[in-house]
């Protein structure tokens, strides 16, 4: 289920722009590997690069290389879709279908996989799916009505299980917790403790408390000045990184005293 | 300072009127009334004028296809022949130019590259400003002869079908050719608000699609179709209005009959909008009087049309935000 990551040399562009440059490493599997920096240093761009969605604008372009297990997800015969559906993805802002019910959010992507898919599979898959993603008991009495009718956590909650209803390998996590409130924060931190049992997790996050609160590796990414594209400064243990960094730049960082 | 005075003359705080609000406020709530006005007006106007030649006829006026009305003594006609072709015309239309117009829209919204999408885009507003005597013309003089041996060929293929039975009208100027040059007059006003609300899906709503392993259409149908659904209905209902009342076009088109047919390729049906056109001229007696009650039909269709289009837009708001 759960695959590495091998990334090399990785540039990734907008157009002419640079945003992403000359980044490597290796994300573990059954781990979370968080991504940290401050606005605009491309850690965002570069995780939306690990299941090719940042394509979705236009004139985006990568070089280098990604590999998911042995499989590189930018040879020229890869379908971005079929990359997606073993690297799913959540996002900052949760974002449910709002035409569509609780249910039939959760089975979304899995009957995109399996246009047959069963009435007692299709039950069992979103069961397990809310199982999964901590909801089941404050939803399964109201599966059918909207997911845009749940609380925000409760949201991103259902989004996480449509993701791994889907059974990706990898789960990108962009921002999870930046619109939620610290009680449906810390939900989501339970939450991903216990998916790292079963899943590759790789999340941005603006807070380092949470960097550290839930990863086993960081990775920090800095800007090399205004305009320039953003590089990937250190990465190594969460807990090296925030008591004694190689860097001088991460050790900025991590204090408060940037720049 | 703030409480010298306070102490002395204790007041509700009050807002200062000034000037420019008031006017402001003034002329937006006689503009909204304005609406209302017109509106009642007319509706008053159209049952009081038909009240005259309602009360003198000698048939049902619902249920009566003929139009015996340019006399004064025993009037009698009636609407249904005349409704029936109007409804017609317009779901002709409607069928034709909907999927049509979504299908330009998601081109434009989603598969064009951008210069292409910004072109297309242009051309179909286009198509908006064109007069309807235009597509009169261009109905009568050009798409009819084109139509015919379409018409043919669906008449000894499909004849089985009461719906395109023959024998075709050798002329075309049947109640096909008058929907389908309907179907391109409402064409653009369906193809523009689509495209809007296309435009409108958060990328939130897109993104999500595509993260789960969508393809560009399968995003498409989970995402924009339902956020856009109350919309192409919007626009749907707009262009049914159009086509409802659409006048030159259809007159110019249709070989009238004040007959209730189901054929549409052959010679017949009318709508009420042409018949009050091409009847007005030479109305006498009661004719005038009858042709404002045909207009009053028209206008509760119309109506009636409007608030189904709200009822089903309205009801699934409780699925959008």
């Amino acid at each position: 289920m759960a695959k590495r990551i091998d990334v090399s040399g990785l540039h990734v562009y907008y157009g002419d722009f640079k945003a992403v440059e000359d980044v490597s490493m290796t994300i573990e599997p059954r781990a979370v590997t968080a991504f940290i920096g401050s606005s605009g240093c491309g850690k965002s761009t570069f995780l939306r690069a690990l299941n090719r969605m940042h394509e979705v604008a236009p004139n985006a372009r990568v070089e280098g290389k990604v590999m998911l297990d042995d499989q590189d997800i930018y040879a020229p015969d890869v379908d971005p879709v079929a990359v997606r559906r073993e690297i799913g993805m959540v996002f900052q802002r949760p974002n449910p279908f709002p035409t569509m019910s609780i249910y039939d959010n959760v089975i979304a992507g899995a009957k995109l996989n399996n246009q047959r898919l069963g009435r007692t599979e299709a039950d069992d898959i979103v069961e397990r799916s809310l199982h999964g993603a901590n909801l089941w008991e404050e939803v399964k009495d109201r599966l059918s009505k909207p997911g845009a009718g749940l609380s925000g956590g409760q949201q991103q909650r259902l989004c996480i299980a449509r993701a791994i209803a889907v059974e990706p390998a990898v789960l990108l996590m962009d921002e999870p917790c930046s619109a939620l409130d610290p009680i449906s924060t810390l939900a989501i931190e339970d939450l991903i403790a216990k998916l790292k049992e079963n899943y590759t997790i790789c999340i941005v996050t603006h807070n380092m408390q949470q960097a550290a609160r839930v990863s086993d590796q960081t990775a920090f990414f800095n800007l090399a000045g205004t305009g320039k594209p953003g590089r990937l400064i250190e990465m190594d243990e969460t807990n090296k990184i925030f008591t004694k960094p190689d860097k001088k730049e991460t050790e900025n960082y991590i204090t408060g005293r940037f720049g | 300072m703030t409480t010298t005075d306070s102490s002395a003359t204790p007041q509700t705080p009050k807002g200062k009127r000034r000037i420019g609000d008031v006017v402001f406020a003034n002329t937006a709530s006689g503009s909204g009334i304005l609406i209302l006005a017109i509106l009642a007006g007319v509706a008053a106007f159209l049952i009081i004028q038909s009240v005259d030649s309602l009360g003198a006829n000698t048939a049902n006026f619902f249920t009566t296809t003929g139009w015996d009305a340019n006399t004064r003594e025993a009037p009698a006609f009636g609407v249904a022949a005349l409704a029936f072709g109007t409804v017609l015309a317009a779901a002709i239309a409607l069928l034709i130019a909907t999927p049509i117009a979504v299908g330009i829209a998601l081109f434009i919204a989603y598969y064009a590259p951008r210069k292409l999408a910004s072109v297309l885009g242009y051309i179909v507003d286009l198509l908006a400003a064109i007069p309807s005597v235009v597509y009169g013309l261009w109905g009568i003089g050009y798409l009819v002869h084109q139509l015919t041996p379409f018409y043919q060929w669906l008449s000894t293929s499909f004849g089985w079908i009461p719906l395109f039975a023959g024998p075709v009208s050798s002329t075309g100027r049947t109640m096909m050719s008058a929907g389908i040059v309907l179907a391109v007059m409402i064409l653009p006003i369906i193809t523009a608000i689509s495209r809007d609300v296309f435009l409108q899906v958060p990328q939130a709503h897109r993104e999500a699609a595509l993260s789960l392993g969508a393809t560009r259409w399968e995003m498409i149908r989970m995402a924009v179709l339902p956020f856009g659904r109350a919309g192409i209905i919007g626009g749907a209902m707009l262009g049914l209005g159009r086509a409802l009342g659409e006048t030159m076009a259809v007159a110019m088109i249709l070989s009238p009959a004040l007959v209730i047919s189901p054929h549409l390729l052959q010679s017949g049906n009318q709508t009420i909008a042409a018949h009050i056109a091409l009847q007005y001229p030479e109305a006498t007696g009661y004719g005038v009087s009858a042709l404002i009650a045909a207009g009053l039909v028209l206008f509760a269709i119309t109506l009636v049309v409007n608030m189904g289009a709200r009822y089903i837009v309205a009801r699934r708001k409780e699925f959008t935000e």
